[in-house]
């Protein structure tokens, strides 16, 4: 009853029956495949803002805890937080969209790529809802399978070379996330992330500090963090668009994720000790990024890069430990799937219309395609952090965190928001403006069916911009636990900086 | 009183969303524009009727709103601040935009209805994001603004998209200001980081009771110079606004001379208490402001365009104006900001009804065009005597009073630039002035005078140009409260009286020399050019900043992004390549022990048995 009972129990597992149930239907009859997936995933994605909605201000919710495997000490444990019900939303909504999307462009294959799709968006939401860490594991690991055989079958030219590059890079990774899963769990005696915490703290500094190191490596290729990036253009070139858009949208976003939720909280002291190394790695990955996005021809390339230098900003707030970095960092992965999906959605119907990702194959298009230009300008001003759309809130808030805690990393930080006016403007003139040289047939603006794909983008892309406050307020809860936390493993001098600046009264109310 | 300023800042706002969010109100063309003038008269009304209050009762009013809450640390606040000076910038650009959008309905009638429809929801929110700026009582609210009104003046640049030179023109536009954006957000976030503020109120008092101060404050500050830099076009980064041009003319006399630009200057007195406590910086202000003044007059001299004549003026003028903030002289230089704004668009106006009548803009294919159009070269005259500083008209009491705060600050260097650009101010003005309406040249084509609805406008930023001179005492009243008058009533002494006489002489003295050479022909003025041909080249060059840049861009930016390419797809791909590389060598090497036949693998087992049975005897 307990189990049944549970609404995100539901959420996790609605996807994956069904694409169980996906097999039943006859392989030919691929239009009632389309309609069922679509009503499924729009399904879940109503009952995912059901969690938001019955979601309470502090701590875990929706919480299970059932016996698995009780010799290891693994349990069937879930919940989630602020944080993680945003994620979920966030990718019940790209699965929902890529689904609407999907329905007329692929051909081959067609209940497979449905079944992909569906295991993909299940095993992406048990990895933010796991509480148990094998459990998370087992959700990590499995998720590559669905994302290899979208790439593999349903990508480009060299999707074979990518889709193992993808799968192997991450699971090299993942071997030392493995290696500190057993010992924390074998240690524990448990896997439950609660009891957990308590037992790492208290480990042998030198152990915590490798077994930080393990986990951050694996959490750090998924980001993915300068120098373990490059599986990630290679990844996007040739996935389907939405693999692309899932890939850049969530999939980044467990390492992030994983971060915050075990690296961080699992050894304070070391994260505390390592924070500046981990901020300046984000600037890396800032500066390199934009820097990278410029020198790419293909716009799928530029955009991959563009998102080392999104996910910099990310990690850049989030290792301040500053209410300011933590709330925009957490809001940031939000954003950056919102506005990233939406560009390689963007890429993805350019490319049907004149089969080339390349930025020179284009040019004139917003005479052919208006409605196509505004909201393809919209997303590109959205990614380069202008202000009153939502890249520039949870890009300033990292920012405002970053500079609590260094000036000079901060400062480098502000200049990476000029490099991503450079490549995403430089993109736009490019596809958008000027005159084509030679006579090309015209291309069709937007149908119905885009068109609607794009429409909740834009409209969370506007409502963070202006109104950010409900989603901030979802994310106060992990931000002061993330705090707690930390606080106590702060020197005293840096504790009243990440806490507060020296405050002097508002003179407003 | 609040319930009227959000109604100027909300009616262009709602224009701006019905026009975006309802395709077929823009695609009705006249009727996107007539929502949008119907807002912008809205706005103008209750900017006119903040302004009577205002002088009713001087008492700054704020509202304050949270915009990102968080329970452990303070909020992030936007609001509004009606104040003085706040109230006086409102009305200039009300009423500069109501104009210009007036004006516009004549000036784009060639367009398609739905790019007439676009150009209006630019200006829409152009109008909003202006009016949010001047408005602010925060940086952070200002530098949200200050980007907005950047991207539409990306947009309203690139408005004919099509043209390779407007795209480009709108990027580099973007890319320029951008810079300098980056040191105003830096200042903006080390303020703040000094001060866990970012309204004006509390970083002032911050200041006041040296809470702020230091290292920090002096880099802030200096901060926030670099972005009004960028947005002011001052030296070195003025080299977008000539090429900005490439927009419509209306576009360029309401942000790329009246509104705008002016927002660098605009935040410069605003934040005058922080200015005043850094003196290294205001140093800095005043010399690069004057530096500029010079500069972009110089330039002006030997251009063609008309419009380009005028954006080099605007970037002068725009330096007289951060001169004075920098000289401390926050009254004048605010006068000067808002009779350049009736003038200078004035100007921008007129000669966009050339170029709707003649289709160029060179003022060398035009020429005598003062029996064709009378109130269009009426308009041009009015505005080339106010910014030659001819009196009475309202340039020449505003450029007064900057003359006399900067001469006051005693630099010599600042003092000759700014009395010497006067001189060449006049002459570039007045050089255009007699060739394109006088000259022996007949213009080509069939040159008319424009529409009513495009000459009417003009009309009433004729008179504003001509009296908003004799404003200057209500003005200083108005402002008294913000800025205090502290340096308008002491210290005039050791100011020569003659100052206002020497600069008017010097006007005059160029519009004489301009006469000499354009008109009276008795200065060959094709033999001054050939005998002084390399610094013309200089000049028409622009002294070549626009090529350091480009080169920078080109041979450093670019080569170095070209680097990092290869470094990441050849060095850091290259070690995870030579990594799975290895990994398969190894296995391969190891893969042949499997060979598959019998005895191999019965020796296997024999050495085996032995070893196992070797370290059986050993321990």
């Amino acid at each position: 009853m307990v189990f049944w009972g549970n609404l995100l129990n539901w959420v996790i597992w609605v996807p994956i029956v069904a694409a169980f149930v996906l097999l039943l239907i006859p392989e030919q009859r691929t239009r009632f495949q389309g309609w069922a997936v679509l009503a499924v995933t729009l399904v879940e994605f109503f009952l995912s803002t059901a969690l938001l909605r019955a979601f309470p201000r502090a701590g875990y919710a929706f919480t299970l805890d059932l016996s698995w495997i009780p010799p290891l000490g693994a349990g069937y444990r879930i919940g989630v937080d602020g944080l993680s019900v945003l994620l979920i939303v966030l990718t019940t909504l790209l699965t929902f969209l890529g689904a609407v999307y999907s329905r007329e462009v692929i051909r081959k294959h067609v209940r497979t790529y449905w079944i992909a799709l569906l295991l993909l968006e299940g095993l992406l939401i048990g990895v933010f809802a796991a509480r148990d860490l094998l459990l998370f594991f087992l959700f990590w690991e499995a998720m590559l399978l669905p994302m290899f055989l979208l790439i593999g079958i349903w990508g480009h030219e060299r999707r074979l070379y990518a889709a193992f590059k993808f799968f192997l890079y991450t699971m090299a990774g993942s071997v030392f996330l493995l290696a500190g899963v057993l010992y924390l769990g074998l240690k524990a005696g448990t896997f439950d992330l609660d009891a957990l915490r308590g037992v790492a703290q208290n480990l042998p500094l030198h152990v915590q500090t490798l077994l930080f190191l393990g986990f951050m490596i694996a959490f750090a290729i998924k980001v993915p963090v300068v120098p373990f990036h490059t599986w990630l253009p290679d990844a996007h070139v040739e996935a389907p668009t939405v693999g692309s858009v899932l890939l850049a949208g969530v999939l980044l976003k467990m390492g992030t994720y994983g971060m915050l939720r075990f690296a961080i909280p699992f050894f304070p002291s070391v994260a505390v000790r390592q924070a500046s190394l981990w901020m300046a790695l984000g600037v890396a990955g800032i500066l390199y990024g934009a820097w990278m996005s410029w020198v790419q021809k293909d716009m799928k390339r530029l955009i991959a890069y563009s998102s080392v230098a999104h996910m910099g900003f990310i990690l850049l707030g989030m290792f301040s430990f500053t209410v300011y970095g933590l709330s925009g960092g957490m809001l940031q992965m939000l954003n950056h799937g919102i506005s990233t999906g939406a560009l390689f959605f963007s890429v993805g119907m350019l490319y049907e219309r004149r089969h080339s990702r390349l930025m020179e194959a284009f040019g004139g298009v917003a005479r052919e395609m208006p409605v196509f230009a505004t909201i393809l300008g919209i997303v590109a001003m959205s990614s380069l952090g202008l202000p009153g759309l939502n890249g520039f809130v949870g890009e300033f808030l990292s920012l405002l965190g970053a500079f609590q805690r260094s000036h000079l990393l901060g400062a480098l930080g502000v200049a990476g928001v000029i490099f991503a006016a450079v490549y995403l403007l430089h993109m736009l003139r490019q596809v958008l403006f000027l005159t084509p040289h030679q006579p090309r047939e015209p291309l069709m603006d937007l149908n119905p069916r885009e068109f609607f794909v794009f429409l909740p983008l834009l409209i969370l892309i506007f409502w963070i911009g202006v109104y950010p406050r409900p989603f901030l307020r979802v994310l106060d809860a992990p931000v002061a636990e993330i705090q707690r936390v930390i606080r106590p493993h702060l020197s005293t001098s840096l504790q009243t900086r990440v806490q507060e600046p020296q405050h002097t009264p508002e003179v407003y109310p | 009183m609040m319930q009227w300023a959000l109604l100027a800042i909300g009616a262009p706002f709602t224009a701006f969303a019905l026009i975006g969010a309802f395709p077929w109100i823009r695609r009705t063309g006249k009727g996107a524009a007539g929502l949008s003038i119907a807002a912008i008269s809205l706005s103008l009304v209750s900017a006119l009727f903040l302004l009577t209050r205002y002088l009713q009762h001087p008492e700054p009013q704020t509202l304050s709103y949270v915009f990102a809450p968080f329970s452990t640390v303070s909020p992030i606040t936007f609001g509004i601040l009606v104040d003085g000076l706040a109230v006086a910038m409102l009305v200039v650009v009300t009423v500069v935009a109501w104009v210009v959008q007036v004006y516009s309905l004549g000036y784009m009638s060639e367009e398609s209805p739905s790019s007439l429809g676009r150009y209006y929801a630019y200006h829409s929110l152009f109008v909003t994001s202006m009016i949010g700026l001047v408005l602010s009582h925060n940086l952070l609210q200002t530098y949200v603004f200050w980007e907005l009104v950047g991207a539409c003046s990306y947009l309203l640049i690139g408005f004919w998209f099509y043209k390779p030179e407007a795209a480009r023109a709108a990027l580099k536009a973007f890319w320029v200001t951008r810079l300098g954006d980056v040191g105003f957000a830096i200042g903006v976030v080390l303020l703040w980081a000094a001060a866990g503020t970012f309204t004006f109120e509390g970083l002032f008092s911050a200041v006041e009771h040296g809470t702020l101060g230091g290292q920090l404050l002096t880099l802030g500050v200096l901060g926030l110079f670099v972005g009004a830099m960028g947005k002011s076009a001052q030296f070195p980064l003025h080299i977008w606004l000539p090429d900005a041009m490439e927009g419509p003319t209306p576009v360029s006399a309401l942000i790329h001379a009246a509104t705008m630009v002016a927002a660098g200057v605009f935040l410069m007195i605003r934040i005058h208490p922080l200015l005043a406590a850094t003196p290294e910086v205001a140093f800095w202000v005043l010399q690069i402001g004057a530096f500029t003044a010079f500069l972009a007059a110089t330039m002006a001299l030997v251009e063609r365009d008309v419009k380009r004549i005028l954006a080099f003026s605007t970037i002068s003028q725009l330096g007289y104006m951060m001169a004075a903030a920098g000289a401390g002289a926050h009254v004048a230089a605010f006068f000067h900001l808002f009779t350049h704004a009736f003038f200078k668009a004035l100007l921008f106006l007129a000669a966009g009804s050339l170029i709707h009548a003649m289709h160029t803009n060179d003022i060398f294919r035009m020429g005598n065009l003062w029996k064709h159009m009378r109130w269009t070269g009426l308009y041009f005259l009015v505005g080339g005597l106010a910014l030659s500083g001819v009196p009475p008209t309202a340039g020449f009491f505003s450029k007064d009073e900057i003359l006399v705060g900067v001469w006051q600050t005693g630099e010599p260097l600042a003092i000759f630039f700014l009395f010497a650009t006067v001189f060449l101010t006049a002459f570039y003005m007045f050089r255009a002035f007699f060739v394109v309406f006088f000259g022996d040249r007949e213009a080509e084509g069939h040159p008319h005078e424009s529409p009513g609805v495009m000459v009417g406008p003009m009309g009433i930023l004729a008179i504003l140009a001509l009296v908003a001179g004799f404003f200057g005492h209500g003005l200083e009243g108005l402002l008294s409260h913000t800025l205090g008058v502290s340096e308008a009533a002491g210290e005039t002494a050791h100011v020569p009286g003659s100052l206002p006489w020497i600069g008017s002489l010097l006007g005059l003295a160029g519009i004489a020399l301009a006469y000499l050479g354009y008109q009276a022909r008795t200065l060959d003025t094709r033999a001054v050019y050939t005998r002084f041909h390399p610094v013309a080249t200089v000049l028409e060059r622009r002294y070549f900043v626009d090529d350091l840049f480009l080169a920078l861009y080109r041979y450093v930016y670019n080569l170095l992004s070209d680097f990092l390419g290869w470094f990441d797809r050849y060095v850091v791909d290259g070690v995870v390549n030579f990594l799975t590389w290895g990994t398969w060598q190894v296995a391969r090497a190891v893969r042949t022990v499997q060979s598959g036949q019998v005895q191999d693998t019965l020796y296997a087992v024999v050495l085996g048995f032995l070893f196992l049975a070797y370290l059986a005897m050993r321990f």
